[in-house]
């Protein structure tokens, strides 16, 4: 996966996400596997302690997981102006 | 402070540079009006993805030297309809030179069109202001009369939301829920870069003529959706879209369908050599004309995938010209609004009126019942299946007596899962949606 996105440039907001997931309510309704699977670029991962971790630099901004989580275990908007994923082939 | 009292700062705030918005703030400052452009992107183009057929006759009307003067890619001459099995492929190869006489279709990249765009509206007098997210719709008494942005408040007589699949003014103004998934598909694309005349060669096509395959089956895994694979000038776009809704009751990760697509021994070889240049996914509005809800609310239009535009008709995926024609009829209701001093919903209605009228509006209407059939499974895994061993007869001479077509048809058919009512009903079906 590192290889398909080698060629992608990424204005990172460091200072902010724009993905905030609830831990406690993707844990009470199971849908850490379905966000795992869904994302294209692999943002969202299972760790060991059963929290879903967010690599949300890597995000296309596509809005698909936050259309197949259950309500309210996603936060998610796009990311501040002029930062995120720019694409140059689109 | 009264809403009189506020002198707004634009006739019109277009939000989002993409195909619809564009139009929609081109047309508006041709005629005169104050317009800015609002892009989240550092350039317009920057978020926008395409799978890249664009059908270009209505882009023309907008900008008549549009395919000489726009970074169009190649015009598509020839279109592969693909049945793409495990180990088999039965296919419609079309190839027509009408199709490049007028030019019917381009493949595009957005990031390219998208800028040049943004500089011909910047050249019509509209005011871009890429780098800019826009965080809320602002309202007063019920109307909508501005956005902010940070800390910064535009105000304008009307707002267009060209926000994108995921409009999130279109839901903040109510006039779109949270739709179901089976209304989304995940589109997942890579553009491979490979010189022109490995493409050319490849895919029988000379000059900047192009070829645009429209794949399904075991692309996708039997998940609901297709693959497609578009040539560019010196790129290739190829990736699969998803119906959200089978994708989830699937499990497959999304990422091993789209490497399962490109790794097929049928397709792997049209891509060798190349690099991959760029890897994205974009939602795709699939719900048809049941996606289409309220596109005017007062002081507020919207257009383009943020209205639901898009149209899947099985042979043909298309958005952009949607959006071009949405961009359009916005632009004639918007200045009529404008015009009378009436930019309430009823004064924008015209937008609708215009919209329906059009090419656009009227295809909506006509592929209506597309989206529930194309839910059919069956699409999506038995008939390529079926096809290919109805052929395999026809094709297989192993040395035992020959039979009619027919019989070896009815033979292909008797071991395929597909019954006779399944091919009935899906073939009366098809001939109603399509």
């Amino acid at each position: 996966m590192a290889d398909r996105l080698a060629g992608n440039r990424y204005e990172t907001d460091e200072e902010e996400s724009h993905i905030h997931l609830d831990q406690d309510l993707a844990r009470t309704t199971g849908c850490a596997r379905r966000l795992v699977a869904i994302c294209p670029a692999k943002v969202y991962a299972e760790e060991a302690d059963g929290t879903i971790s967010v690599e949300y630099a890597a995000c296309f901004e596509c809005g698909a997981c936050a259309a197949v989580a259950e309500p309210g275990v996603l936060t998610w908007r796009y990311p501040r102006g002029g930062m995120g994923i720019s694409l140059r082939e689109g | 402070m009264t809403t009189e009292a506020v002198e707004p700062d634009f006739d019109v705030i277009v939000v989002g540079a993409g195909v619809a918005g564009c139009v929609t703030a081109y047309r508006l400052a041709e005629a005169g009006r104050s317009v800015v452009l609002i892009e989240r992107g550092e350039a317009p183009g920057s978020k926008n993805l395409s799978g890249g057929v664009l059908y270009s006759r209505v882009m023309e009307e907008v900008f008549p030297d549009f395919l000489t003067q726009a970074p169009v890619e190649r015009r598509i001459t020839r279109n592969y309809v693909q049945f793409l099995n495990g180990t088999s492929s039965v296919g419609i190869d079309y190839q027509d030179s009408r199709l490049s006489d007028p030019v019917n279709a381009v493949t595009v990249l957005r990031a390219r069109l998208d800028a040049w765009l943004g500089e011909r509206c910047e050249e019509a007098g509209v005011f871009l202001m890429p780098g800019v997210r826009v965080d809320e719709v602002l309202t007063e008494d019920g109307k909508v009369v501005g956005v902010r942005a940070g800390d910064d408040e535009l105000r304008a007589h009307v707002v267009v939301a060209a926000d994108g699949v995921n409009s999130f003014l279109a839901r903040a103004a109510g006039l779109r829920p949270q739709e179901p998934t089976n209304h989304l598909a995940l589109g997942v694309k890579a553009v491979v870069s490979l010189p022109a005349a490995t493409i050319e060669e490849r895919f029988h096509c000379a000059g900047d003529e192009g070829v645009a395959y429209a794949v399904v089956g075991d692309c996708t895994l039997g998940i609901g959706g297709g693959g497609f694979l578009y040539t560019n000038r010196d790129s290739i776009s190829v990736g699969v879209v998803l119906r959200l809704d089978d994708l989830v009751a699937k499990g497959v990760p999304s990422s091993e369908v789209f490497e399962h697509f490109l790794t097929h021994p049928f397709v792997a070889p049209l891509l060798a050599g190349g690099e991959v240049s760029e890897y994205a996914s974009h939602l795709v509005a699939e719900g048809g004309l049941d996606m289409v809800r309220e596109i005017t609310t007062d002081g507020m239009v919207v257009v383009g995938d943020a209205a639901g535009l898009t149209l899947n008709t099985g042979l043909t995926v298309r958005g952009m010209d949607l959006a071009t024609a949405s961009g359009i009829a916005a632009a004639t209701g918007i200045e009529a609004a404008l015009a009378a001093g009436d930019t309430s919903k009823a004064g924008l209605a015209g937008y609708r009126t215009a919209l329906t009228a059009s090419f656009a509006g009227q295809d909506m209407q006509t592929y209506a019942k597309a989206p529930a059939f194309l839910e059919r499974e069956r699409m999506y895994e038995q008939y390529g299946s079926l096809l290919a061993d109805i052929m395999y007869g026809a094709f297989n001479h192993d040395l035992r007596p020959r039979r009619h077509l027919r019989d070896v048809a009815k033979r292909a058919f008797k071991r395929s899962p597909v019954r006779l009512r399944d091919l009935f009903s899906d073939g009366l079906a098809g001939v109603r949606a399509l």
